[in-house]
């Protein structure tokens, strides 16, 4: 069974149409990146899985459960328990973070899960200490995010976002708000999860990362997918429009 | 009348004054949020008539509005108002003026918080409730900090206005000695106290924004 598994999700914003019937499927300890120019639909694909817009039309699942399903052309969305539960299956890293700033670290990574999933105090600060711990931030733990760099504020929200225990975790732009020296510290923490086999989509600018770590890539183009195959093939890829956008990273065919 | 006797009626009209400014915060305060919800609301009755409270409540003078919730009651429905109600009205008045003032200051406190705020914890799973009471409020409180300090120091200065309503507070007490004894002295005192107040209430406003800049 696909962990995730969206098909023929239809947004538009006004008369503006994002995504034109797509459709993704995640399966357990995949990771999978998907690329693209801006404006193509990706970060809006990934606002519709994690329930931050609605989609107008399509189907939403996690783990064969519907948040989200299609009837008569409109999507109807589950609604109380049954969407509570599923929020519960997946984790967002944003592109700028979006810590708590009048929290400490180890507030912004414990109070969900103890006022939200209600788990036990202690229990869950010792998770989020060996999280700090694995983030390499142990001794920011007292820190409040205005005192960090950008980099050490992603590997917060990482931690925080994995404090929940989400089965999939997506990522928007995680590294588009960072230098290039920080960025490297959040893509090293992003395959270190992909060696533990976290399943996670990551919408991405970084190539040469998305090649190293995916074991799927989606190319989309202007709210459609014009490609979904491994980093190798989709390097070597023969479509016009896949050689045109990695060309400008100077990658793939000439 | 000594100058002893004058400081000490002087000094039983202050604590009437700081009662009118303590109650006015204790009620405008919450009753100024829910008229910023009301504003916000996506229901448009709810926020029509949110905007007509506050239009009206700023656009027509404090003293006005005192005389009318307190003769209100005998000119509308010809209900006999007592002596006792005097103070109510005081109350009633400056809470639901202030209110709509404060219901602003929340509103512009509120839409100025990022939508990164509110997208991070719906993603974390908390109630909107929650949200709103745990993520938002508190970093709205110290965007209005500021503003919120200087509406408390009109407040302290505005409860002279009780004196239309011959609610006797401090300034009313000082006019009333300051022209039986012809003297001014009381207005003198009257004026340090309610600087003194002021000072002291912009110094604790000052310490309670200090105390929240551990954060930006």
């Amino acid at each position: 069974m696909n962990l995730l598994e969206m098909n023929h999700v239809k947004k538009s914003f006004n008369q503006n149409v994002v995504l034109k019937n797509i459709s993704l499927s995640v399966k357990e300890g995949e990771v999978v990146s998907i690329i693209g120019p801006s404006g193509s639909g990706k970060s809006t694909l990934l606002r519709c899985a994690t329930l931050l817009e609605t989609m107008d039309d399509g189907n939403l699942y996690y783990l064969g459960e519907a948040a989200a399903k299609s009837e008569s052309g409109r999507s109807v969305y589950a609604f109380g328990a049954a969407l509570k539960k599923i929020e519960r299956q997946f984790g967002l890293v944003f592109q700028n973070f979006n810590l708590f700033p009048h929290y400490s670290v180890l507030k912004n990574i414990m109070d969900a899960p103890v006022h939200v999933q209600k788990r036990d105090k202690e229990e869950v600060k010792k998770e989020a200490l060996k999280l700090l711990q694995k983030m390499g931030l142990s001794d920011r733990a007292d820190y409040y995010p205005c005192q960090l760099s950008g980099g050490q504020q992603q590997r917060v929200s990482i931690a925080r976002a994995l404090a929940m225990k989400p089965k999939i975790l997506f990522f928007d732009e995680p590294t588009s708000a960072l230098d290039p020296e920080l960025t490297g510290e959040i893509l090293k923490v992003i395959t270190e999860l992909a060696k533990e086999k976290m399943t996670m989509v990551i919408v991405t600018h970084e190539m040469y990362f998305a090649k190293d770590v995916s074991d799927r890539m989606i190319f989309m183009d202007q709210g459609t997918i014009v490609e979904e195959t491994t980093p190798e093939e989709l390097f070597a890829s023969d479509n016009k429009r896949t050689r045109e956008f990695l060309g400008k990273y100077h990658i793939g065919k000439e | 009348m000594s100058v002893q006797v004058m400081m000490q009626q002087l000094f039983s009209g202050m604590l009437i004054t700081i009662q009118i400014f303590i109650f006015t915060l204790l009620f405008s305060l919450p009753l100024g949020l829910l008229i910023a919800f009301g504003r916000m609301s996506k229901n448009m009755l709810l926020r029509g008539i949110a905007k007509i409270y506050i239009s009206i409540m700023r656009g027509t003078p404090l003293m006005l509005q005192l005389l009318v919730v307190y003769f209100g009651p005998y000119y509308i429905f010809r209900v006999n108002i007592s002596s006792s109600y005097r103070a109510y009205a005081v109350i009633i008045a400056f809470a639901i003026n202030y209110a709509a003032y404060f219901a602003e200051i929340y509103r512009g406190g509120i839409e100025s918080m990022p939508k990164g705020q509110y997208e991070a914890a719906k993603v974390l799973g908390y109630t909107k409730v929650q949200t709103f009471f745990k993520i938002i409020f508190p970093q709205v409180i110290k965007r209005i900090l500021p503003s919120v300090t200087n509406e408390v120091i009109t407040l302290v200065k505005d409860t002279s206005l009780a004196f239309s309503i011959a609610y006797v507070e401090m300034f009313t007490t000082a006019k009333a000695i300051a022209a039986s004894q012809k003297s001014m002295i009381p207005l003198v005192a009257a004026g340090i106290f309610y600087y003194v107040f002021n000072f002291i209430v912009a110094a604790l406003m000052e310490l309670w924004e200090k105390k929240l800049s551990y954060y930006r």
